[in-house]
């Protein structure tokens, strides 16, 4: 929760006189870009333009439409594709690397195949497609006669040969392969070229194979010159075969072994890390509760302490900035739960980093938790802190005895001095709601009283 | 109360141990027609039994709560989930929404609540715990609708307020009372930001979501 620090700063980033570098900075965080991968949902072809488009914040269609007319200049836009396409991982490879590092609860249950994939991925609009090809296509005849144009005897190879290896590297982009599977029910004639079965990938990379071949040979035959390829093409093909007679199941071997032993290690370090906080925090609390047994509350309380701290572990970002307000009264909350053994329930609504103010609403906020735990008999409270902007507004609510408000005695300290004149001489306003029977709700703002 | 039919409810868990607590816990207020301990389990359960409300874990063999959501929400549209998890990371609270389940709530939930959340599953309505509606306010922080127009992307004033409420603690009576609404009124509002927040494809909610690693 303690891990985003925008929300504080993102209204009033366009000030002309940034206050300190530090701000600066933050804004500029505030709007950073999400990094560049290839989306699973909603592409076209393979997730390029997609991706491109929500790294840069423009619209997809004028990313393609960008494509399409660089395709024109003897297939530049195409080669720019393909190139980005095999360098750019896919959105989901990222998510995966992104899982390592998530909380050890949320890892693990990924891991075991008990979350599962929670965003199904949506298929771009095939029309848009074929209009963004024909489109292309039209830019490369219309350019025809000019010095960019492209001879016919030389497209049409091309084209062909293109399909052919749009065919094959389908095979290999197993993402790509699912989500094909996925129309076949609305095209079953999809099916032959779709199908993850053997027969059907064999027929899928002959087919790629021999559409490409008819390309290349139709190439040469335009160009006068098939003979004497063919001749060298043979002494190719056989050296190659020989190569991959001899080292091919080697290095395949080679490969796994090396993948698999690197799984072992990852897993036996993450048992290791496992075990050892395990050991430190859940084995030492069993240890207590069993001598504590006599005693409920104290068990109640050695439990949830417990659970919080494992809760805590599974599944929160480790790498919260321990300074940020949130964080603050998270940890707060959990000493006051710890002291008086009321379960407190912390909600928050964005974070910011503390400043005087802020730390006078958190030590207030502490303060009328602790009132609540102490006077109010509930058996639990409730605080929600929000950040909008520069203001943080926190209520602490229970559902306790209540009290007449207008009656605090001048001796009670702790509501009158350390909440309301506190907040008062930081600028900002407290107000308390209750009445015998009713609860307690104490609202803390950073902003002047308005009423 | 006057019940003519008990609610018929599926408990999905693989814990046996939890099932058995729950099962207790519920005997006298609804009727439990099927368990599950995996995801393939509880789908076949689910579309046999056809029961009114599922008990969904999050946290299942076999794909997680959301693989059940996907199969059997297509085939059995009456059929309503209330997500019950140990977890209450961001990504699996939201996760689950968006998949299609009616509420959230967390194992550590009393027998009395959870009844009581089971009923309002039953009646169509939303279960929006304190830290859900933290978490949808956050994702939809910055930005009102300018009135109730039929815009998915954003919470109306009402909506907003109404949310706040639960964040704060309070029960449905009590915001119903506070904003001079009735409780119906209120439980319109929640059930439109669960269909909001299902069918959204806001920009931002797709990056605060990935921010917390959603995907």
């Amino acid at each position: 929760m303690a891990s985003r620090a925008y929300a504080c700063d993102h209204r009033d980033v366009t000030t002309t006189q940034p206050a300190s570098e530090q701000d600066v900075q933050r804004s500029a965080g505030a709007r950073e870009a999400p990094r560049f991968a290839r989306r699973s949902d909603g592409r076209l072809v393979g997730g390029v333009s997609t991706g491109l488009a929500v790294h840069l914040g423009v619209q997809p269609l004028s990313v393609r439409i960008t494509f399409a007319l660089l395709a024109a200049l003897g297939g530049f836009g195409v080669v720019l594709y393909l190139a980005l396409w095999v360098f750019t991982p896919l959105d989901q490879t990222v998510a995966r690397e992104q899982v390592d590092r998530a909380p050890a609860g949320v890892a693990a249950a990924t891991r075991a195949g008990m979350r599962g994939r929670i965003r199904a991925a949506r298929p771009g609009d095939l029309g848009q497609l074929a209009a963004l090809v024909l489109l292309g296509l039209g830019i490369v005849g219309l350019l025809q006669n000019t010095p960019f144009g492209v001879s016919p005897g030389f497209l049409v190879p091309l084209l062909l040969a293109g399909f052919g290896v749009a065919l094959i590297w389908r095979t290999a982009d197993e993402k790509e392969r699912e989500r094909m599977a996925e129309l076949v029910p609305n095209a079953p004639w999809l099916a032959a070229i779709t199908g993850t079965n053997r027969t059907a990938t064999v027929i899928r990379i002959a087919a790629g194979a021999a559409v490409i071949v008819v390309g290349v040979v139709a190439f040469l035959a335009g160009q006068g010159q098939l003979d004497a390829t063919l001749d060298g093409l043979l002494g190719v093909v056989v050296v190659i075969v020989g190569i991959a007679l001899i080292g091919g199941p080697w290095l395949w071997r080679m490969w796994r072994e090396l993948d698999a032993e690197r799984r072992e290690r990852i897993i036996s370090q993450e048992r290791a890390d496992m075990a050892a906080h395990l050991h430190d925090s859940v084995l030492q609390t069993l240890a207590l509760i069993q001598k504590q047994a006599h005693d409920p509350r104290s068990v109640v309380t050695l439990a949830r302490r417990q659970e919080r701290d494992l809760r805590r572990w599974l599944y929160e970002d480790q790498a919260g900035e321990p300074a940020s307000f949130a964080a603050a009264l998270n940890r707060a909350a959990a000493d006051i739960e710890d002291a008086h053994g009321v379960p407190i329930e912390v909600v928050t609504v964005g974070d910011c980093e503390l400043d005087d103010l802020r730390r006078a609403v958190l030590n207030a906020a502490g303060e009328a938790a602790v009132n609540a735990a102490k006077h109010s008999g509930a058996d639990s409270i409730d605080i929600y802190a929000e950040v909008e902007g520069e203001h943080v507004e926190v209520f602490v609510r229970d559902r306790g005895a209540g009290f007449d408000v207008d009656s605090i005695p001048d001796d009670r300290l702790g509501v009158r001095r350390s909440i309301i004149e506190r907040m008062e001489r930081h600028g900002g306003s407290a107000q308390i709601r209750s009445a015998p029977g009713e609860g307690t709700e104490v609202r803390l703002s950073t902003r002047k009283d308005e009423t | 109360m006057t019940e003519q039919t008990p609610i018929r409810v599926v408990l999905v868990d693989d814990h046996a141990m939890f099932r058995t607590g729950v099962r207790a816990e519920l005997r006298d207020s609804v009727q439990i027609v099927g368990e599950a301990a995996d995801a393939q389990q509880a789908i076949a359960v689910v579309l046999e039994t056809q029961p009114d409300v599922v008990l969904l874990d999050v946290h299942l063999p076999g794909g997680g709560g959301a693989e059940v959501l996907r199969q059997v929400h297509p085939k059995a549209p009456d059929v309503r989930f209330l997500a019950l998890s140990v977890s209450d990371a961001a990504e699996d609270v939201i996760g689950t929404i968006r998949a299609g389940a009616r509420g959230y709530v967390t194992k550590s939930i009393t027998g009395h609540d959870l009844v009581a959340a089971i009923k309002r599953v039953a009646d169509g309505d939303a279960v929006f715990s304190p830290r859900l509606a933290g978490f949808v306010l956050d994702a939809f922080a910055g930005g009102e609708a300018p009135s109730v127009d039929d815009d998915l992307d954003r919470l109306t004033q009402r909506e907003r307020e109404v949310l706040r409420l639960i964040a704060r603690g309070y029960a449905y009576k009590e915001i119903a009372k506070e904003l001079f609404i009735s409780v119906k009124t209120v439980e319109t509002h929640v059930s439109a930001v669960l269909r909001k927040l299902q069918l959204s494809n806001r920009y931002e909610l797709t990056r605060w979501a990935t921010d917390r690693r959603l995907v």
